[in-house]
């Protein structure tokens, strides 16, 4: 899933400041199960900026609407005939699901009040763990599912680097040391000959090297 | 300019090597470099210039290996590829080459946050084993990465560091073996404090027959106080400081601790001179270079061979 973080309630004050007609529009997928954009932060949200601007002496009107996906053409056509109404959209969906939007109505106004984050996993209660960065040509298979372009802080290919302390990083005593993690699983699977080979260096024109990219599937054309 | 590595030839005489460490100033002043170089001058084979060391902006190591040069030393040009993506890590590589600069260390570097630009994006286009194979490529195949053939290959030594101490202890040998089978000439050590994990290190070195493919250097980082031995132990990943080296330390009185934090460096010199499979020292005395000379004569390792060159 893509995770999310709420900016923080001053700097979405101060981006919205100017407007007082607010569509207030959240996702119902990733940014919902990472507990940041869906209906029940889009409520929360709302009822926040509402008390404040009533603290404040100011008329403030918000409209909530939460779409399934905020990156689905389909589903942003909801607010076809809401968008009119309204001086500006505040979006808390991904930034795939605010430049959607935006894509889809050229001459609106449209926030971010999220910081979209990484592609991860739900880890437990109000935990989510990095563990994807999409460099386009998954190499899981040669490292025990650890990906260590994602979660080894060089990216090293051929680590570990020298600096792992108990087991951990170097840069963050909380994040365990991808390579550590690699060396024991493979170990555990009696694999260490992968560890003899001498990885190539990454082609990452099929990452971000070559600017957006983009998916065209002629079979799924309609 | 310089025809031939001298740390090539003084270790492929069989001699027992010395490496020293210079770290270049964060200004531009050129009398910095000279000034380090002149207390190095006559004791080290081959001197380090350290690229960008942890994070922290300094002049550039290929410069000051420029200026080192012209001072008749024979530089180790450290590279890492936290900065440089291929195409300017190779080109350096070409660069170096052309202005006489003979060796050259692969390193992927220090994590950017612990430097003075936290904010810094980390290169990390390719790592330490990928620089090294690419740099061997060059020299032998005449080609870079992804098989296009250079005009002239560079001359190199080729480099690499390895930490006999870092985590996970079991795979540390089979990644040094993987340097140099990625193209490692020579290697230099994390600071060696805990001697019998070096020797231990070293058997498994010596099974694989590692230390008949690579030269190894051994690293000394001579200490300053018991202070200075406890902060490495503590906050220094990757280092391993025993206790009782501690506790040596402290049981000489500060004004003697500097003394004292030479005497172990000397030792350990002595050991490993006579450990089968070690090749040299290298003498990281992090801003402390003028103790250089005087633990190279300390240790017998002076007059350093002379090739009627310089």
């Amino acid at each position: 899933m893509i995770t999310a973080e709420r900016k923080p309630l001053a700097e979405i004050k101060a981006m919205i400041a100017p407007y007082r007609k607010i569509l207030l529009a959240g996702c119902g997928t990733c940014v919902a199960e990472c507990a940041s954009g869906g209906e029940k932060e889009v409520g929360l949200l709302a009822s926040q900026l509402r008390m404040d601007a009533k603290i404040e002496g100011r008329e403030i009107e918000i409209k909530e609407i939460t779409l399934d996906r905020q990156c689905v053409y389909e589903f942003i056509d909801q607010l076809t005939s809401l968008i009119d109404q309204y001086e500006v959209v505040l979006s808390l969906g991904c930034g795939a699901g605010v430049q959607a939007v935006a894509e889809v109505f050229p001459r609106l106004i449209i926030l971010p009040a999220l910081n979209t984050t990484f592609i991860g996993e739900t880890r437990g209660g109000g935990v989510w763990f990095e563990n994807c960065r999409a460099c386009g040509d998954c190499k899981l298979g040669l490292f025990a599912a650890v990906c260590p372009i994602t979660r080894c802080a060089k990216g090293l290919l051929n680590g570990p680097c020298g600096g792992s302390k108990g087991e951990h990083c170097e840069v963050d005593p909380d994040t365990p040391c991808a390579w550590q993690l690699i060396v024991t699983r493979l170990e555990e699977r009696g694999r260490l000959e992968f560890l003899e080979e001498v990885h190539p260096p990454v082609d990452w024109s099929k990452s971000h090297g070559k600017g957006p990219r983009k998916i065209v599937r002629e079979d799924q054309k309609n | 300019m310089r025809k031939e590595s001298r740390l090539k030839r003084v270790l492929s005489e069989g001699r027992f090597a010395v490496t020293a460490e210079c770290g270049p100033p964060k200004g531009a002043d050129p009398e910095a470099i000279r000034k380090k170089g002149k207390l190095l001058k006559g004791c080290v084979d081959s001197v380090n210039v350290t690229d960008n060391q942890t994070g922290v902006v300094r002049l550039s190591s290929l410069a000051a290996c420029v200026l080192l040069s012209e001072e008749g030393f024979d530089p180790v040009l450290q590279m890492v590829t936290r900065d440089r993506n291929r195409i300017a890590l190779q080109s350096d590589i070409l660069g170096a080459s052309a202005l006489g600069i003979r060796n050259i260390l692969c390193l992927s570097g220090d994590h950017q946050v612990f430097g003075n630009q936290p904010q810094a994006k980390g290169v990390f286009d390719i790592d330490s084993i990928q620089l090294i194979h690419a740099a061997r490529q060059m020299r032998d195949d005449s080609c870079i990465i992804g098989g296009e053939k250079l005009t002239q290959p560079p001359d190199l030594f080729i480099g690499a560091s390895e930490n006999p101490f870092a985590e996970p202890a079991a795979y540390r040998v089979a990644r040094l073996g993987k340097k140099i089978r990625a193209g490692a000439d020579f290697i230099q050590t994390q600071c060696i404090y805990n001697l019998r994990h070096f020797e231990e290190w070293m058997s498994q070195v010596r099974n694989r027959n590692y230390d008949k493919r690579a030269y190894i250097l051994g690293g000394i980082t001579p200490l300053k106080s018991a202070k200075m031995a406890e902060y490495m132990r503590k906050n220094v990943a990757g280092m391993d400081v025993p206790e009782e080296l501690i506790t040596r330390m402290k049981s000489v009185p500060a004004s003697d601790q500097r003394k004292e934090g030479i005497k172990i460096a000397v030792e350990t010199i002595e050991a490993l001179r006579e450990m089968k499979g070690v090749s040299g020292v290298h003498i990281m005395a992090i801003e402390w270079e003028e103790i250089v000379p005087q633990l190279v004569e300390e240790a017998g390792l002076m007059p350093r061979p002379s090739f009627g060159e310089e």
